[in-house]
């Protein structure tokens, strides 16, 4: 059991020794990933604006709404 | 009957729409000069700077119909005045609070005793006593006539701490064109920043405007409501 444990310890520190010991200069993988380059700025201004057409739908929702309200204070002050 | 204008027109919001966005997209992605201290960080004046600007044209709006009413009492001019100069101040309020986080990477502080900031805090704390004042006062007519006179007071106070009193070259201030210093246009407003510079002003003008004609249009609702 002893030997075992032995054993497995040793072929673990073998195995993290080899895979130190591989390359690990892969080049970079190019990707098309215009997101991530320039400082990942392209990201931000998706947030704004992700955000400013949420305000602007938000908005034209709440003018709708007082249009209907305007239309209906009408038609009930015409009958 | 409820008064339909340009208001309930929708074209010009549609134009707002246009702009803002425009000026999010350009205003990241566009070339600023490179400058010690202010870095990036000079991208603000496309949003920053038109908080204040859509300040004074929307209360410059309430202004004019505050003098109107006094020339006229119409209800509506009443309406008008009151909604606009709320909708001044909530930008009013976002201007401090931007204002103070550019200041502290870049001046170094939350709040400096800059003159266009405490002129600023009192303009505001006048058009927050706006506020009080009309929501004092039971009796519409004499509310819509005190707070008409009232508000010219407010505007010239405004204009005073905000244009005048930092320009002088008497005062210290760390505002660009403030206390004797050079202006953003003389040095560092390159025509790169105006192509956003102008749009933004429009876009942010129309936003304000949009929110304060959906505070009117409320308004003349309820007291539509409230008349009948």
């Amino acid at each position: 059991m002893r030997k075992i444990r032995f054993i497995s310890i040793v072929m673990f520190l073998l195995c993290s020794v080899f895979m130190q010991a591989q390359p690990v200069s892969n080049p970079p993988v190019e990707m098309a990933d215009g997101m991530r380059s320039d400082g990942k700025i392209y990201v931000v201004v998706g947030v704004l604006v992700i955000i400013l057409f949420g305000v602007f739908a938000y908005l034209m929702s709440i003018d709708r709404k007082v249009s209907r309200i305007e239309k209906n204070i009408e038609e009930l002050s015409k009958k | 009957m409820i008064k339909r204008d340009i208001f309930s027109k929708s074209w010009w919001k549609y134009l707002c729409i246009i702009f803002l966005t425009y000026t999010v997209i350009a205003g990241f992605l566009m070339p600023v000069p490179a400058l010690e201290i202010l870095h990036e960080t000079i991208r603000n004046l496309y949003f920053h700077v038109c908080m204040w600007f859509s300040m004074m044209f929307i209360l410059t709006v309430s202004l004019v119909y505050s003098l109107k009413y006094l020339n006229k009492p119409n209800e509506d001019y009443d309406i008008i005045a009151s909604q606009s100069s709320y909708t001044g101040l909530m930008f009013g309020v976002l201007g401090l609070a931007t204002g103070s986080l550019w200041a502290r990477y870049t001046w170094g502080a939350w709040w400096t005793n800059d003159p266009k900031l405490n002129g600023a805090a009192i303009a505001l704390l006048s058009y927050f006593a706006y506020v009080v004042l009309r929501n004092a006062m039971d009796d519409e007519q004499k509310r819509a006539r005190i707070s008409a006179v009232y508000n010219i007071f407010a505007y010239a106070m405004m204009m005073v701490f905000i244009m005048i009193y930092p320009r002088l070259k008497e005062v210290d201030s760390l505002h660009p064109g403030n206390g004797g210093n050079p202006g953003f246009n003389q040095y560092d407003l390159d025509s790169h920043m105006r192509l956003v510079f102008y749009p933004a002003v429009i876009g942010w003008l129309l936003l304000c405007s949009w929110i304060a004609s959906i505070n009117i249009r409320t308004e003349r609702i309820k007291r539509h409501l409230a008349n009948q």
